[in-house]
């Protein structure tokens, strides 16, 4: 049976090296293939995760000319850079997912901004502010679909002191509460200049004069 | 004609002892400091956090901001303080709603949103800080207003 199966391998080097995969070792022991498993094993998860570690950090994300001198002007201006107590939510703390399985899934659709990036889509100014509504509702829309879950890392209605909050918040926070909302449906535009809101709120825009 | 001169040298003098008095007591707004010493900054007042509508002193008074609006931006692609006091907002953010003076132009053509020389609230409205007032000032509304 096994030399009918390598006669047939011959000429496919796939099929072989599933031949080979296949036969137990007769060369190493059980515990040197076990050892040299799990040190590799773990040389691999670490880099990996390390590597992705590496795209994970600010310095990283406005390393691309349209991510420093765009949004990352903007968020300087804004409480999550710089407030009084010091604490600094940057890039990935809002647009990248903090638990494993989600961050993968992000950082796999971050290739469709790479394949932007080599086709320059928003390479100047006027093209950032012609697709500026475009990507703000991609935006919006994951944080709806998640339940504002990067907000979450640090804001938690549960965790709100109601009393301590000023009049308006108290009454938005504790009726937001009660009606299901999450963060990003009243949190617009908090860390970034908003698109041209006259599609989205006609009230709070001007529009076309 | 000897009267009109000593007038003239008593009215001269006396001016020119005032404007000397005067510039005595000016000081600039970098206070009694020596150009090449640095002055003290004044702190940073704080703006009022969330407050209940202040009433007006007058009538044509633009009505105060109770609130901060920090990092409220008012341009041509949105304007933060509409998204709560637009017509359309004003109920579900429970604030008070933009006066339909602001929907004229300035022919007096009522239009259809707000007026382009209204939309940008803060040239007349304007948030408050707990700061006192530099000057004394005994003003008092008219009772129309304070009920008094």
């Amino acid at each position: 049976m096994s030399n009918k199966n390598t006669k047939e391998c011959n000429d496919m080097i796939l099929c072989r090296i599933w031949q080979g995969l296949k036969k137990p070792s007769v060369r190493y022991s059980l515990g040197t293939i076990l050892i040299v498993g799990f040190i590799s094993g773990i040389i691999f998860w670490g880099g990996f995760n390390t590597a992705m570690e590496m795209t994970n950090n600010e310095e990283f994300c406005i390393s691309c000319h349209e991510m420093e001198d765009n949004v990352f002007q903007e968020y300087k201006e804004t409480i999550h850079y710089s407030n009084r107590t010091g604490v600094r939510a940057t890039c990935p703390d809002c647009h990248v997912p903090k638990e494993w399985q989600h961050k993968v899934v992000r950082k796999i659709q971050a290739s469709n901004e790479l394949l932007h990036k080599a086709l320059g889509t928003i390479n100047t100014r006027e093209k950032f502010e012609g697709k500026r509504l475009e990507l703000a509702k991609h935006v919006w829309e994951a944080m709806e679909k998640t339940d504002s879950r990067e907000c979450r890392n640090c804001h938690n209605f549960d965790h709100m002191d109601f009393t301590e909050q000023g009049r308006r918040a108290v009454k938005a926070h504790s009726e937001g509460l009660d009606a299901g909302k999450t963060c990003i449906d009243c949190h617009k535009g908090i860390a970034h200049e908003l698109p041209d809101m006259h599609d989205v709120d006609p009230g709070s825009s001007i529009g076309d004069i | 004609m000897m009267k009109k001169i000593t007038t003239i040298v008593v009215l001269l003098a006396t001016v020119g002892f005032g404007s000397q008095a005067a510039a005595e007591t000016v000081s600039s707004l970098r206070g009694a400091t020596d150009i090449d010493q640095d002055s003290s900054a004044p702190a940073a007042k704080k703006y009022n956090k969330d407050k209940e509508p202040i009433a007006r002193d007058y009538v044509q008074q633009p009505p105060l901001i109770p609130h901060k609006i920090t990092n409220y931006r008012i341009n041509l692609k949105s304007n933060k303080c509409m998204s709560c006091h637009s017509w359309s907002n004003y109920r579900e953010a429970n604030a008070t709603k933009i006066s339909q003076t602001h929907f004229e132009s300035r022919d007096k053509n009522v239009l259809a949103n707000v007026s382009a020389r209204r939309y940008f609230c803060t040239q007349c409205h304007v948030p408050q800080v707990g700061a006192q007032p530099l000057v004394e000032n005994d003003f008092q509304p008219i009772t129309a207003i304070s009920g008094q």
